[in-house]
């Protein structure tokens, strides 16, 4: 289970999460949705302890992550995986390096295990016989697909976090990778929270669906809840509609 | 009443003044905290993790090998220049007979460390900095920290012994490349003869004088390694940033550089005369 309780984070006087509470069940797929710049990702990389609260606490297994010593946070780290919004793979390494990172770093496995586990890894995701290319050399949606392949590869995987896994693909890579979404979840049973602005996305993968606006959680619920709600914030998100709350207090702002 | 709007607009010019500098003071202390959590933490994963010998021995390509040209041609320029400057002032007192020795010194002691450590922090150091600026905006550093590692044990500690052992090395190759320069200028043209230029070099440096320019050296090599790499791990807003992280890297080291050199050169000539 992961509990974010009350997490405040300023960002150059800048309040990106303002007393934010969230609780993510074992073994669901949450989906967090919200406007660009909104704090998504900075969410996202606190479960991971890539980035600390200023105050709050994150509770990720039962252990307070920003208080977790180095040691024991990349004991925990082995258990997480993550998909970067572009993919963030290592320039200087392989595919195959670049998927096999963790093992070859973290495991006393002999190169051939690395190999397989690699080869099961991009297996999984669609992807064969590029182990040796460059990332560079890779369009948008296959580097997708590789940064997902590297966050599984590790042995002891229970949750994936996956910061916007569809934004810049095409509409029919965008829904392999929402298959793909799926099928990891129910295939290897874990915990998934996902951040998108993709409504499509969300309803298709989600179990439940959050929004984040101003730096609070301001609505919860199943896919059907989050349809029906009257939160009119919420509404015109979903909608994606230019004219509504949002874009008024935006002007307001500004 | 002229008198006292001019005074309280002094007084809020002063009051502005005095914020404007405070806030100067303060970025300047914190960046100092910086780089010594930096340089304490690259100790520090030195000393409790293992050195990753493949990381060293790729960066020892890039910092050492590849710069291996320009500091030929910087060096041995120098050389050249030193011995045709000192021959114009010391043909007037009959003197040119200390050319060798005067080339000798200022290279081994000042020259030769110095300016290798400039070409090093502006053609490595701004590469490192660029190199790991890219990968802290394209969230690469992030995937790192993911993917349970450290990125000062994977980014840092390698650069860094690559640079304390790059630097020193070219340092001495930088010395006799310079003093090669003078040679060739004093026995071309100021009639020295190849072994009496040879032998008064060899008769003007002690070990001390080489000795200090190479402590210097290995301290040139941890300001341009620490300086380079926290630059390159703050980076941040794209490309702009990344350029921006670049050029301070290169405008840091230097001002370093020479601070150290300022320090170390009081030091030798006043504690250690």
């Amino acid at each position: 289970m992961i509990e974010l309780k009350k997490i405040n984070k300023d960002f150059q006087n800048s309040k990106v999460l303002n007393d934010c509470s969230l609780t993510i069940n074992k073994g669901e797929t949450m989906v967090i949705i919200g406007c660009s710049g909104v704090g998504k990702s900075v969410l996202l990389k606190h479960i991971i302890g890539i980035l600390r609260p200023d105050s709050g606490d994150v509770i990720v297994d039962g252990q307070s992550v920003p208080h977790l010593r180095d040691r024991d946070l990349n004991k925990l780290r082995l258990e997480i995986g993550m998909l970067f919004q572009g993919a963030a793979l290592f320039d200087s390494l392989t595919v195959g390096e670049n998927v096999g990172f963790l093992l070859k770093e973290h495991s006393s496995a002999t190169d051939e295990l690395v190999e397989k586990r690699v080869k099961e890894s991009l297996a999984m995701v669609g992807l064969r016989g590029i182990e040796s290319l460059m990332p560079v050399s890779l369009s948008g949606g296959m580097k997708k697909r590789v940064g997902l392949a590297r966050a599984i590869c590790s042995q002891d995987l229970k949750i994936i976090l996956y910061d916007e896994p569809t934004t810049g693909l095409d509409p029919i890579m965008a829904d392999a990778i929402n298959n793909l979404i799926i099928s990891l979840h129910d295939k290897l049973n874990i915990t998934s929270v996902a951040v998108t602005h993709d409504m499509n996305s969300a309803y298709k993968i989600a179990d439940r669906i959050a929004m984040l606006y101003k730096g609070k959680i301001i609505a919860i619920g199943t896919p059907q809840e989050i349809k029906k709600t009257k939160n009119p914030f919420v509404k015109q998100f979903i909608a994606g509609d230019a004219h509504g709350p949002i874009t008024e207090h935006l002007a307001v702002e500004s | 009443m002229e008198l006292k709007t001019r005074l309280s607009f002094n007084k809020k010019k002063l009051e502005i003044s005095a914020l404007v500098c405070g806030r100067r003071c303060l970025a300047a202390a914190c960046y100092l905290g910086g780089l010594s959590i930096l340089f304490t933490k690259t100790i520090i994963s030195i000393l409790t993790n293992f050195v990753r010998r493949k990381l060293v021995m790729e960066q020892l390509n890039k910092v050492g090998v590849n710069s291996i040209l320009i500091v030929f041609l910087v060096t041995i320029f120098t050389g050249v220049v030193i011995a045709l400057q000192s021959a114009y002032a010391l043909k007037q007192f009959e003197a040119a007979l200390y050319i060798p020795s005067m080339v000798a010194l200022s290279v081994t002691r000042e020259l030769g460390p110095v300016l290798t450590a400039l070409i090093i922090a502006g053609k490595v150091g701004a590469s490192m900095t660029a190199e790991l600026g890219t990968m802290k905006v394209t969230e690469q550093i992030d995937a790192l920290e993911s993917l349970a590692s450290d990125p000062v044990n994977y980014l840092v500690v390698p650069r860094f012994f690559a640079l304390l052992i790059a630097v020193p090395i070219l340092t001495i190759y930088g010395d006799f490349i310079g003093i090669l320069g003078g040679y060739i200028v004093g026995v071309t043209k100021l009639n020295i003869g190849s072994h009496m230029y040879i032998n008064l070099t060899i008769n003007s440096l002690v070990c001390k004088d080489v000795m200090t320019g190479l402590i210097k050296s290995v301290f040139f090599a941890m300001a341009i390694a620490i300086v380079s790499c926290y630059e390159g791990m703050k980076a941040a807003g794209g490309a702009e940033g990344v350029g921006r992280s670049t050029t301070m890297s290169v405008v840091m080291s230097f001002i370093s550089i020479l601070s150290l050199d300022v320090f170390f050169t009081v030091l030798f000539y006043f504690v250690f005369p």
